[in-house]
């Protein structure tokens, strides 16, 4: 079958292909575009080409194995994906996270967003020529992951946010590690300001390039910063708050024209937001349900194990925070709900209603069973509306699930709005986009 | 070299192999398919923190014919397949391959329709790097491995006929 | 906060009486099974003031194989004046398995559209170029339907 741009091609045209190996296209996409010299009078767009079959493979995994699928999403910003994931269970199971968990949530969602806005603005700058930028926001983002790894034993694919709450709670010195990270990202975005927005070549190849209207990005289903960007005020943070975001002081940056400069403006403010609600996060978050602060008192686990086999271990059981779980006097501050968590180690391997618990979690057929109906949830993922859409039949495996990609909708509005533009304006644009492949075809 | 009591030009003996070999190694030009989660790691790798300009392998080409390595970075589909072979047909020998990532050396988790399980099964891989995604100290450590193998590698530099 | 979701819901029950089969709603969002043959009509209706449901969030399809009308399309739509979203859901039989396009209201319905043929084989009546989005040319059969094999593939090249 012949394209599109193949059929609707002019005389004296010339047609030529960009991607999937070019290195603005990020590797996945494939542009077809129609050019009379230097301006392009048609383009096709072909994805797919990292098409992993996300929602197949998501109807033949238990509700609880599905978690690891989510992480490679968006792969940028994981824990928002898995943030979303669980709260549509959490939705459909009728439970909710105790509140400190919901605090190490929202830290977590909101460092991952400014990771998800400095790889996008990094991508875009580097591809208009500006390594140092580029080299810059990693270094930003190193920082953000050390808090990351510190707290999730992981730097990006965490699987971290669980049902009912979160894995473990922060190491003892989080708040030492966030502070660093506010700074170091601060610092780095003072620095790229200087360096971009009022730069004279990366406003000439920005400002007024690709402008969308905010009736054309409504009907395209447009959400996020490049929604926002257009001057219009949706952001599901405020419009269905989730989590503890409704306790939070934010505001929402809007863009006026639409066009490139704006996308890349709203994203670096709100940057700043989130870095403020990472800090009132840190000022309001509840103490943990436990005060012990070191894990080397008490039996070892070899030894608990042994003398559980005689009789029930009064004594406390030494754990390592970084291997699975956490210890059990943590687990009321950042664990709740019946039949759906993982029980304490320590009971895990000590005491018959542990194993038994943990036995029911894992089997299959048994699990994590949302009741019989479907749920549609979203939150505001580092793009956009990343909304999950589960059909349970009652079993512990989904009978369907699908994912609304902000940046599907997002991406899909390119073949009209470089219609009109110059070749070298579809790289700042797509760019300015942040078009994500895992999340795209999924 | 010069020597270290006077100053005058002295000499060292090696075999013109391994010279050729440790010119080799040390201006590795690489190409990198960059096409799943794992380019956020190759991104952090390449960048200040990790850097890999040390190893003398951090200059990145962005086409083909220039580049002595290719780096398979993420998932291969079905529909990608047909696009890495043409990219591994372009380079110019001598070439080397790394698969990087569970996805591009065994599928991974993606066990489906829809994946190539390894790359190995499109073109000729030397290195293969394990993780979802490897930590950049893997990526390191991976690249130096491909370095040694370079440097003992038996390079063909004498001019041969062509076989008829 | 002009108009309240119950009045909206209720609009609709006068309106089309005839094409609404059913109003539920389950964990707290509206669900609206519609003839398929209303489709466009109710779209257009609330897609003017004073609904404003001017975005579609989302297209998708489900496929309920043994059933006689096996495959359900889901959209939610969603309105920013009211900040509502609406789930609208309309059965197709598997021998007819056709349903009119959105591509004329929506824009981004033209992707959607082409994602729910490729991954379920559902046409969509008035789609000015129904290709397939995620899998290439020459692949057989509709990957995301329930009797496809989850590992069943169809290289594009000869594999070692």
């Amino acid at each position: 079958m012949k394209y599109r741009i193949q059929q609707e091609a002019r005389e004296g045209t010339m047609l030529i292909n960009m991607g999937p190996s070019h290195p603005a296209m990020h590797g996945t996409t494939r542009v077809m575009l129609e050019l009379d010299g230097e301006k392009i009078i048609n383009c096709e767009l072909e994805m797919g080409y990292l098409h992993r079959g996300f929602e197949k493979i998501c109807e033949n995994k238990t509700f609880f194995n599905m978690l690891i699928y989510t992480d490679r999403m968006n792969y940028v910003s994981p824990l928002i994906n898995n943030t979303g994931y669980v709260m549509t269970l959490e939705k459909m199971l009728g439970i909710e996270a105790p509140e400190r968990a919901q605090y190490i949530r929202v830290i977590l969602n909101e460092f991952s967003r400014v990771c998800d806005h400095l790889t996008a603005l990094a991508a875009m700058c580097m591809e208009c020529g500006a390594f140092t930028v580029f080299l810059y926001m990693m270094k930003a983002r190193e920082y953000i992951w050390d808090l990351m790894e510190q707290t999730t034993g992981a730097r990006m694919t965490t699987s971290f946010i669980r049902v009912g709450g979160v894995r473990s709670d922060f190491p003892s010195d989080w708040k030492k590690t966030t502070r660093i990270a506010i700074d170091e990202t601060r610092k780095v975005l003072k620095d790229c300001h200087g360096l971009m927005s009022k730069n004279k070549i990366f406003l000439n190849r920005t400002r007024d390039v690709a402008i969308v209207t905010s009736e054309l990005a409504i009907n395209y289903g447009w959400t996020g910063p490049c929604l926002r960007s257009t001057g219009v005020n949706y952001d599901v943070r405020k419009a269905f708050p989730y989590l503890v975001y409704d306790q939070l002081e934010f505001e929402i940056p809007l863009g006026e024209r639409g066009d490139n400069f704006d996308r890349y403006m709203v994203r670096m403010q709100e940057m700043e937001q989130s870095l403020r609600m990472v800090e009132q996060c840190m000022a309001k978050i509840p103490k943990p349900s436990s005060s012990s602060e070191s894990v080397t008192k008490g039996l070892e686990p070899a030894e608990a194990i042994k003398a559980s086999r005689t009789k029930k271990p009064e004594e406390r059981i030494k754990l390592s925070p970084n291997l699975e779980g956490t210890e059990k006097e943590k687990y009321p501050g950042i664990l709740s709900g019946k039949k759906c968590i993982v029980p304490p180690k320590e009971d895990t391997y000590t005491n018959i209603e542990g194993l038994i618990s943990h036995f029911k979690l894992f089997m299959r057929g048994h699990g994590i069973r949302p009741p019989k109906g479907e749920a549609y949830f979203a939150v505001e993922g580092g793009s956009g509306e990343l909304g999950f859409y589960i059909i349970s039949d009652g079993t512990d495996k989904p009978y369907r699930l699908h994912l609304r990609a902000p940046c599907f909708h997002i991406v899909a509005a390119l073949e009209e709005i470089v219609r009109g533009n110059y070749l070298a304006d579809i790289i700042p644009t797509f760019g300015s986009m942040n078009m994500i492949g895992g999340e795209l075809d999924r | 070299m010069k020597h270290k009591k006077d100053g005058k030009v002295g000499f060292i003996t090696t075999t013109f192999n391994s010279m050729l070999g440790w010119g080799r190694k040390f201006s590795l030009y690489q190409y990198p398919f960059i096409t799943a989660c794992c380019g956020m790691e190759y991104m952090s790798a390449a960048c200040a923190h990790y850097d890999l300009d040390r190893f003398g392998m951090g200059w990145t080409r962005f086409t083909p014919r220039q580049a002595d390595m290719l780096l398979v970075v993420g998932t291969i589909s079905h529909k990608e397949a047909p696009v890495l072979r043409t990219v591994y047909d372009q380079m110019t020998e001598p070439k080397w391959v790394v698969a990087f990532g569970a996805c591009a050396v065994s599928g991974g988790i993606y066990d489906n329709y829809a994946v190539v399980q390894g790359i190995d099964r499109i073109i000729p891989v030397d290195v293969y790097i394990p993780g979802c995604p490897p930590r950049p100290e893997t990526i390191i450590n991976a690249l130096i491995k491909l370095q040694e193998k370079i440097q003992k590698e038996g390079h063909e530099w004498r001019f041969q006929k062509k076989k008829s | 906060m002009a108009i309240s979701k119950e009045k909206i819901l209720e609009d609709l029950k006068q309106k089309f009486s005839d094409n609404i089969l059913d109003m539920t709603a389950q964990f707290g969002d509206d669900i609206i099974h519609i003839k398929k043959e209303a489709l466009q009509d109710i779209v257009n209706f609330l897609k003017e003031d004073p609904y404003a449901f001017t975005m579609l969030l989302d297209l998708t399809c489900v496929d309920y194989q043994g059933e006689e009308e096996r495959f359900e399309m889901v959209y939610h739509l969603f309105s920013l004046s009211l900040n509502l979203r609406l789930r609208f859901k309309a059965r197709l039989k598997q021998n007819d398995c056709k349903i009119v396009s959105l591509t004329p209201i929506f824009k981004n319905a033209n992707w959607l559209e082409r994602e729910v043929y490729d991954m379920f084989g559902v046409h969509f009546e008035g789609h000015p170029y129904l290709r397939r989005l995620f899998m290439y040319d020459g692949f057989e059969g509709h990957p995301l339907r329930k009797d496809y094999p989850l590992r069943k593939q169809q290289p594009k090249i000869d594999l070692r």
